[in-house]
């Protein structure tokens, strides 16, 4: 049940998307959601499902995992399409009791879901096809010019790293705290919301405890190796552009255009 | 009455690329009272096994009854079969979370809908029988000995008064006078309540001289079911697999390599004593 968050979760295989600069990902992944935003007709979003589609082939990560990522982000999306349902006012198509569901409703919903599920599966794409430890790499790399402005960059991509490792480890956690209780007897299921608030006491205080200990752990473990951040510090595997990576870029780029493109003639 | 599991298999991560075989068609018979201890190197299914046990975990394959009913059947009363099979983790870290001791122990018995009382009754009871001081009763949990911890853990599962008591590896991270002591306690609550006991351990040494009944699991299935004396008598067998006999039995085995006329089935030092004086002393006419 708790594995079923996909976001932050590596699947390891061999392909093209595996082997590219996490810059070339991580500059890609902002250009599909931006490009989500500036596509305003359904030829758009077609134009950028298919590409999509394409990644996820190049990917050879099982389509599986992407809607898996879905499942928690459920109640936002038909949170989202109600709203946009039944709140846009416009020509009324039906109408019902005190609703009134109108054209513009029917299409910005459906704009709106298939704007948040090419969201999800996009970024499920990066984070699924690149270990975190690359993630932070190039987002580090991307944000090197900010240091000027005295933006901790090494810092932030650092505590970045270290919280995506322990998404799975404080899963596992959370696991094994759950069966130690329910071996007591404890019930995480049934009963009122207040009852499962107070459930979740003996899941929670076990859970902090040991996440305090091993942050405390992985400090002492940092300093002992006299970690310092930032400045001066190289690295063993620094990021260079091949050129598949000038190749990905480019066609990011023509993605980019045929959007803003397909924008204006279909308009 | 006991625990039978009959062809039993378990899968991990099901229908993904992570699928793994945990258990492989595991049959066996555990009958009421006995002492046993399940051996296995990690990742060999043991501490799976023991969660099918109780019913935390599904088989895939298989039934497994519990005093003649099937303990997956739609309708069982799993949180009653959980009070019965009392199982204790490896890290008491895990379970502990009241404020202090004594209402930590309380957790169990409560969650069976017994009232304040006889909750109470009961907490002290288990916390006597693991030989706790008062003292540390009303102490935050989080403030004793790793050893004092475990004794905790293991009251609190004791406090729902199991018939069957599993522990999963109860002297991992303890000192050796910990572990001992954590050993002689699980020995002589059986010794004192009857209970049928399981010790999950991956190290012959600890169970050798407790245990009536010894399991090997290796890779999901059952590699030996026997006394402990005929499982170490494969100790080559066991060390292809990553685990060992106890020391003594290395001993006696190159003391009778090396022509010395003993018995090599001594499990504790000392009978391995015993067993060589014997030996020395039929040997003293011709020296």
């Amino acid at each position: 049940m708790l594995r079923d968050i996909t976001l932050g979760q590596y699947y390891q295989a061999d392909s093209v998307i595996h082997r590219l600069d996490p810059r070339v990902k991580l500059v890609a992944t902002m250009i599909f959601i931006v490009s989500l935003f500036i596509a305003d007709n359904f030829m758009g979003y077609l134009w950028g499902g298919l590409c999509l589609f394409c990644v996820i082939r190049l990917s050879k990560v099982p389509f599986r995992f992407m809607v898996k990522g879905m499942k928690a982000m459920t109640v936002l999306l038909v949170v989202a399409v109600v709203f946009n349902l039944f709140l846009t006012p416009g020509e009324p198509v039906l109408s019902f009791w005190r609703l009134t569901v109108t054209g513009e409703g029917i299409r910005l919903a459906l704009m709106m879901a298939v704007r948040l599920v090419f969201l999800i599966i996009g970024s499920s794409v990066m984070t699924l096809t690149t270990t975190p430890n690359h993630l932070t790499d190039g987002l580090e790399k991307l944000m090197g010019p900010l240091r000027v402005l005295h933006v901790p960059v090494h810092e932030v991509a650092m505590m970045m790293a270290i919280a995506l490792r322990f998404i799975p480890i404080l899963l596992e956690e959370t696991d094994k705290i759950m069966k130690a209780q329910i071996a007591r007897g404890a019930d995480f299921e049934s009963g009122n919301l207040l009852r499962k608030v107070r459930a979740m006491v003996p899941l929670l205080v076990p859970l902090f405890i040991s996440a305090f200990r091993r942050a405390n752990d992985l400090a002492m473990a940092m300093e002992a190796r006299c970690y310092r951040g930032g400045e001066y510090r190289t690295r063993m595997k620094p990021l260079v552009y091949h050129r598949r990576d000038r190749i990905a870029y480019g066609i990011t780029l023509i993605y980019l255009t045929a959007c803003i493109c397909f924008g204006r003639i279909f308009s | 009455m006991a625990i039978i599991l009959d062809h039993v298999g378990y899968v991990y991560e099901k229908g993904t690329a992570m699928e793994t075989c945990a258990l492989k068609d595991i049959s066996l018979v555990i009958p009421d009272g006995q002492f046993i201890g399940l051996i296995g190197h990690t990742g060999s299914g043991k501490s799976t096994l023991v969660q099918l046990l109780n019913g935390l975990a599904q088989p895939v394959s298989g039934t497994i009854y519990y005093n003649g009913e099937d303990i997956n059947e739609p309708g069982y009363n799993k949180k009653k079969l959980r009070s019965q099979v009392g199982l204790v983790f490896q890290y008491p870290e895990h379970q502990l979370f009241e404020a202090d001791v004594f209402s930590d122990v309380c957790f169990g018995p409560r969650n069976m809908g017994l009232d304040r009382k006889e909750s109470e009754l009961r907490a002290y009871t288990a916390l006597k029988q693991v030989g706790l001081e008062d003292e540390y009763f009303y102490q935050s949990p989080f403030d004793l000995s790793g050893g004092q911890k475990r004794r905790v853990a293991i009251a609190g599962v004791l406090a729902m008064r199991p018939e069957v008591l599993i522990l999963d590896e109860p002297t991992a991270g303890l000192d050796p006078k910990g572990r001992n002591e954590v050993l002689d306690l699980i020995a002589s609550l059986r010794e004192a309540t009857g209970m049928t006991v399981i010790l999950v351990s991956h190290s012959m040494e600890d169970v050798a001289k407790y245990v009536e009944r010894i399991i090997v699991m290796n890779g999901g299935s059952v590699m030996q079911d026997d006394e402990p004396r005929r499982v170490f008598a494969h100790y080559e067998e066991l060390e292809r697999i990553g685990l060992a006999a106890p020391q003594v039995t290395y001993i006696m085995q190159e003391l009778k390599k090396r022509g010395v006329p003993v018995r090599t089935d001594a499990i504790t030092i000392e009978e391995a004593r015993d067993e060589i004086l014997r030996a020395l002393g039929q040997q003293r006419p011709h020296g």
